[in-house]
């Protein structure tokens, strides 16, 4: 095949089916006009109906969405590809894009009431997280290298700037530009990989270049492997594989928690989307060249993540570890690169979503203003204070832990019983068995929430059994120094506090037992008295010096609404966290339906 | 369906007379306590009193379906009875598939038996909406595991028992609770794990032999699909998960700190009834799926079970918390059930099953007296309590009958398992029951000095003003003495329903496991196997033989006129 010699073509324009992309097409018009009105009407809407529009046109591209779906999975219709075959209208790329849209709508619906905590009521976040959908949709369609760059671009820039938005946190911006700097290096590693691959096969399609590795044989193939693992290393990057993931903890903890909860969902997926098209569509004949790779790959994730997660005291960074070790999960059934293992990654990707989507805006929830609790210790007695979001908390942990009867559970299931049907036993053994390690911390914070007492594992594990209260103390003591700028914050903000009732809430139920009477009385709370409660003894209680244990205590409190604003503030953050709740149970105890939508979901080619 | 004359399908198959009783019963069973532990979460707290009738009602309900279900079990066919199978996940072979036989009818009975009287026997403090709803939701999981037909439906229910139990422990318990709970989980876990990739290897085997994938129980153990060290390395898989849940000796060491940071309705369901899905799984599973690795294997599994008795004995009897006393006596009797299930005859097999069975009974009895003790003196510490059983009488002499019973004392049902346990291995296993009979002794020992400390001596201070037994608290304890003396006195409705299952068992291992052990097994066991393979199509002259030779070679001063029919 001759390269050097570059036709000299007229440009031609592929003539472009907008149907095709309509998802896409829906995301971007959206975005603009909201932006468009938004400037032009000098910002008189009020903030939520940037929200209402969002998930309306959330709703609009998981409908269309859902009618691609239906046309290519009819009886008399297949998967096509669009625009100069730079489109792949297929099962995969409409549950990708179904995802996209579901995580959408439900991070318009969460964000509202965190932005007005923050006092932040613009368009931009909606705008950015529309933008950042539609390159993650066109990640997940794209047949051709280039499109995939695009779709990766246009999802990285405005996930930057998601992670940056939070202005007065100087660990936003710290979050914002390392994300920036690491994924800008990693995008242009991934291009360079696009160009090597382009050097060897001489396209960029992934179906050409399927083709030619088909029909050909490179007799010297090393050009060919070094740009297949400089993609792997960008992908890697863009779903934190280790070792690509040393981002993540510093982009999670310090980016506003529902960009996280955004990219973490919506990144992972388009990278993943992109790493299996590529891989498994494109580079199927290299398959025994990557595969022990991704095998090492999934192997080390998979132990880092839920290892590291172990030691964690900040709730964001524990569950950006086991965000990591979930993503060695999914990759294992790119491992086993059987059909089955494909559909496990993708029926993981999809449930996943909604679990992180579903615990990062609990966590949005108790962090309350400032977005700065984020320590163990601010759990401890969830349950007593808001049964509710503990119970969702508990739910989404249990799920992630992968027990029965959650969509958690069949998603490492469908991903081992691939693993096992390509007879990498040890590979599902290791899974399995850093998921036991995984469920340590998981449970860790279930039993902060429902056992204040008896946590005492939780925070010191040293502390003998007798000493429950003191070593609770300790706990908050040393989490407390951590959050000592919140806590002044929090003293700052006081005023608006006090009025705080927990009838305004959705969540704050009233407590007929009586949860914990020095808490519920704000005067008292004031005070500087940090708490230990008991669970059938006495509260015990011990006067903690500085502002860090005032910081603490009102922790809880401030997942309460002002009484200003008493209806409706959490709403849209509670039908979110309802609806992640709902998926995953009712799909974990009917899996069916979901588990015959991620195996229908195939590759084009 | 299958050829009943095929080997391996002997006291597999689905047993003909299943059509006849239309009711889906073993589903009501499961729906009643999950659907009732729903509702009661969904239950606003100011119907907490409600919650708790729906909860005592549900779990009565349960029980009358749990007991109806006994008594139409058919003592004589040795397959499963009752089956109803549904597509569950038919992508993989999966289903709601749900039968019982003659080992899981009396475990699904003891557990419908003991979940009400936990309810009405024990209380927490607060939120005790919560608590009533995770124990429902701990029974219908542990009813779905007992007649579970479908691995995978076995492994999802095995699994959500951690869920309740968890909050039992979590939210209800006492001292490490947040310790305990999460060691009693991740130790399970961790078993699990192990158990899920070997279901898959399974699952995967058949799909290979058979080209399509499928989780039936009676299916997978249909086929020789494994070759034998793949099966050797399953049966460990599956039996580590098994061993930890029982527990078995070396896998134990959680259940101490578990039953005691428990509240007494958790320390009760943790081993009263989660303990038996480990031995069951071992019966189930090991023994349907890997019949020659089991039976290989076994010695390792009587060593174990015989240090566990052991092991269990002697350090129960240094415990200075009466509650770790009673988790490592149960640590020595489960040694006993682990035993009798390895030793592989008909006596020691059906005698493991009844002592699962009592086992239950014994320790639901032991650890709702401990509670009764805890609240008066909100203590289990030995050293801490002295001559109860001068204020409260009616309380020391049921501890006494429970314990003697625990003990082994011929009238009470422990005997009857013990005994047939000890006797069945020594057929085949001399010197491992010469041994084990020791555990019989230290079991007086240790429950009868720490009686003697707990309700002799003089009482001191708090310890002379207790109250005794109230009449709620003899209405609880009731049940579970008649059920000490009925199994006993009587025995014969459980052997003789038990008895088919464990020799078809038997024949089975002898048959498609190893002929080895045919050689070794001597005098009357021989006996039986030639008879149950003379009467392979007719199940009656089989419980016949069965209990003809239990008769004959249990001598003749210690024969409870039950064993003698």
């Amino acid at each position: 095949m001759n390269l050097g010699v570059v036709p000299t073509l007229a440009l031609v324009v592929p003539k472009i089916n907008y149907w095709a992309i309509l998802p896409d097409l829906i995301l971007i018009g959206g975005a603009l006009a909201v932006l468009a009105l938004s400037s032009l009407t000098g910002r008189r809407f009020p903030a939520i109906w940037y929200s209402v529009s969002t998930a309306f046109l959330a709703l609009a591209t998981l409908g269309s969405a859902l009618y691609l779906w239906f046309d290519i999975t009819g009886k008399h219709h297949h998967a096509f590809v669009a625009i100069d075959a730079g489109i792949a209208v297929d099962g995969f790329s409409q549950l990708i894009t179904m995802l996209v849209a579901a995580t959408l709508f439900l991070v318009a619906l969460s964000a509202p009431g965190y932005l007005r905590r923050e006092g932040a009521g613009g368009p931009e976040f909606y705008v950015l997280s529309m933008l950042s959908a539609s390159g993650a949709v066109l990640m997940g369609s794209a047949n051709d290298l280039i499109v995939m760059f695009l779709g990766l671009e246009v999802l990285s820039i405005a996930l930057y700037v998601m992670a940056g938005s939070n202005l007065k946190a100087i660990a936003s911006g710290e979050a914002a530009l390392k994300y920036f700097i690491l994924g800008a290096f990693s995008s242009a590693i991934f291009l360079y990989g696009i160009a090597l691959t382009y050097g060897s096969t001489g396209s960029t399609n992934l179906a050409s270049i399927a083709n030619y590795l088909a029909k050909n044989l490179l007799e010297h193939n090393g050009v060919l492997l070094a740009g297949a693992a400089l993609m792997l290393l960008g992908f890697g990057f863009k779903v934190a594989l280790v070792p690509f993931h040393a981002w993540s903890p510093d982009v999670y903890q310090g980016s506003p928690t529902p960009s996280v909860a955004f990219m973490s969902s919506v990144a992972k997926a388009a990278g993943f989307a992109g790493l299996i098209r590529v891989f498994y569509s494109a580079l199927p004949t290299l398959r025994l060249d990557w595969q022990p790779v991704l095998w090492v790959l999934s192997v080390a994730t998979l132990l880092v993540g839920s290892v590291l997660a172990v030691v964690q005291t900040d709730v964001k960074r524990m569950l950006a570890y086991s965000s990591i070790s979930h993503a060695g999960f999914i990759l294992i059934g790119l491992v086993a690169a059987n059909p089955s293992g494909i559909a496990g990654s993708l029926y993981y990707l999809f449930t996943y979503s909604f679990l992180a989507v579903g615990s990062f805006t609990v966590v949005a929830l108790v962090a309350g203003k400032g977005d700065s609790n984020h320590s163990l210790a601010s759990y401890r007695g969830l349950s007593k204070r808001h049964p509710y979001l503990a119970a969702a908390m508990a739910l989404m942990l249990i799920a992630q832990a992968g027990i029965p009867f959650t969509t958690g559970f069949l998603g490492k299931f469908y991903v081992l019983a691939a693993a096992t049907d390509a007879h990498s036993y040890a590979l599902a053994l290791i899974a399995i068995l850093s998921s036991v390690i995984a469920a340590f911390f998981y449970l860790r914070l279930g039993v902060l929430m429902y056992a204040p007492d008896g946590g005492e594992l939780a925070v010191a594990p040293a502390v003998a059994s007798g000493s429950a209260s003191g070593s609770a103390q300790a706990g908050s003591a040393s989490s407390a120094a951590a959050t000592a700028l919140a806590g002044t914050e929090l003293l700052d903000a006081e005023d608006e506090l006090l009025p705080v009732t927990r009838k305004g809430s959705w969540f704050a139920v009233p407590d007929d037992r009586g949860g914990d009477p020095i808490l519920d009385d704000p005067a008292m709370a004031g005070s500087g008295v940090a708490l230990v409660v008991s669970g059938d003894e006495a509260i015990s209680g011990e006067v903690v010096n500085g502002p860090g244990a005032v910081g603490e205590l009102r922790a809880p409190e401030i997942i309460d609404v002002p009484s200003s604003e008493k209806a409706g503030r959490d709403i849209g953050a509670a039908i979110s966290i309802a609806i992640c709740c709902t998926v995953t149970v009712f799909f974990g105890v009917f899996p069916s339906m979901l588990i015959d939508f991620a195996k229908q979901a195939k590759l084009l080619f | 369906m299958f050829a009943a004359a095929s080997p391996l399908l002997m006291g597999l198959s689905v047993s003909s007379h299943t059509k006849a009783f239309g009711f889906p019963i073993l589903t009501v069973i499961v729906a009643i306590p999950a659907i009732s532990a729903a509702v009661m979460f969904a239950l606003p707290k100011a119907m907490e009193k409600a919650a708790q009738w729906l909860a005592f009602a549900a779990s009565l309900a349960t029980l009358l379906c749990a007991a109806i279900l006994a008594f139409r079990f058919k003592a004589g066919p040795t397959g499963y009875q009752f089956v109803t199978k549904h597509w569950w996940v038919k992508t993989f072979g999966i289903s709601w598939n749900l039968g019982v036989d003659g080992i899981s009818v009396f475990l699904v009975l003891m557990t419908a038996f003991i979940v009400p009287i936990v309810l009405a026997g024990t209380n927490v403090t607060e939120n005790r909406r919560s608590y009533a709803a995770w124990m429902l939701l701990l029974e219908a999981a542990c009813l779905a595991s007992f007649m579970a037909l479908d691995v995978f439906l076995f492994f999802v229910a095995f699994e959500l028992t951690l869920i309740p139990a968890y909050f039992l422990i979590a939210a209800y318990g006492q001292g490490r609770r947040g310790f305990a709970s999460i060691k009693f989980f991740i130790y399970t876990l961790f078993g699990s794990a192990f158990l899920l990739v070997a279901i898959l290897v399974v699952a995967f085997s058949y799909q290979a032999k058979t080209g399509h994938l499928s989780f039936d129980l009676i299916q997978l153990s249909s086929l020789h699909l494994l070759s034998t060290s793949t099966a050797k390395w399953l049966f460990v898989a599956f039996t580590i998960a098994f061993a930890v849940k029982a527990p078995i000796f070396p896998f134990h060491t959680w259940s101490p700190d578990a039953y005691e940071a428990a509240p007494t309705g958790g320390s009760v369901a943790l081993s009263a009834i989660m303990a038996k899905l480990g031995t069951y799984g071992i019966i189930r599973f090991d023994f349907a799926l890997f019949p020659k690795a089991t039976v290989d294997l076994a010695p390792i599994f009587l060593t174990l079970g015989v240090v566990g008795i052991l092991y269990g004995a002697i350090v129960a009897a240094v415990q200075k918390d009466l509650k770790r006393l009673v988790a490592f006596s149960s640590l020595s009797h489960i040694g006993f059930i682990v035993l009798g299930l390895f030793a592989f005859t008909s006596q020691s097999i059906t005698g493991g099953i009844l002592q699962m069975v009592n086992h239950g009974i014994l320790t639901a009895g032991l650890f709702l007296l401990l509670g009764m003790i805890y609240e008066r003196r909100k203590t289990n510490k030995i050293s801490e309590l002295s001559g109860l059983q001068k204020a409260a009488p009616v309380l020391a002499g049921t501890f006494t009958l429970v314990m003697l019973a625990s003990v082994g004392l011929p009238g009470l049902n422990g005997f009857v398992g013990e005994f047939l346990i000890l006797i069945g291995t020594f057929a085949t296993h001399r010197w491992w029951a010469v041994v084990a009979t020791s555990g019989v002794i230290l079991a007086a020992v240790y429950l009868l000095w720490a009686y003697q400390r707990v309700f002799h001596r003089k009482a001191e201070g708090e310890n002379a003003k207790v109250a005794d037994m109230s009449w709620r608290e003899r209405a609880v304890l009731l049940p579970i003495v008649v059920a000490i003396v009925f199994i006993g006195v009587y025995p014969r409705p459980f052997l003789s329903r038990i008895t088919p299952t464990a020799n078809a068992m038997v024949k089975r291992a002898l048959i498609v496991g190893d002929a080895k052990v045919n050689q070794t097994v001597t005098g009357f066991n021989t006996t039986i196997t030639h008879q149950a393979q003379q009467g392979k199509n007719n199940p009656d002259p089989l419980i016949k033989s069965a209990h003809n030779s239990v008769a004959q070679n249990i001598p003749a001063k210690n024969n409870k006129e039950a064993l003698a029919k």
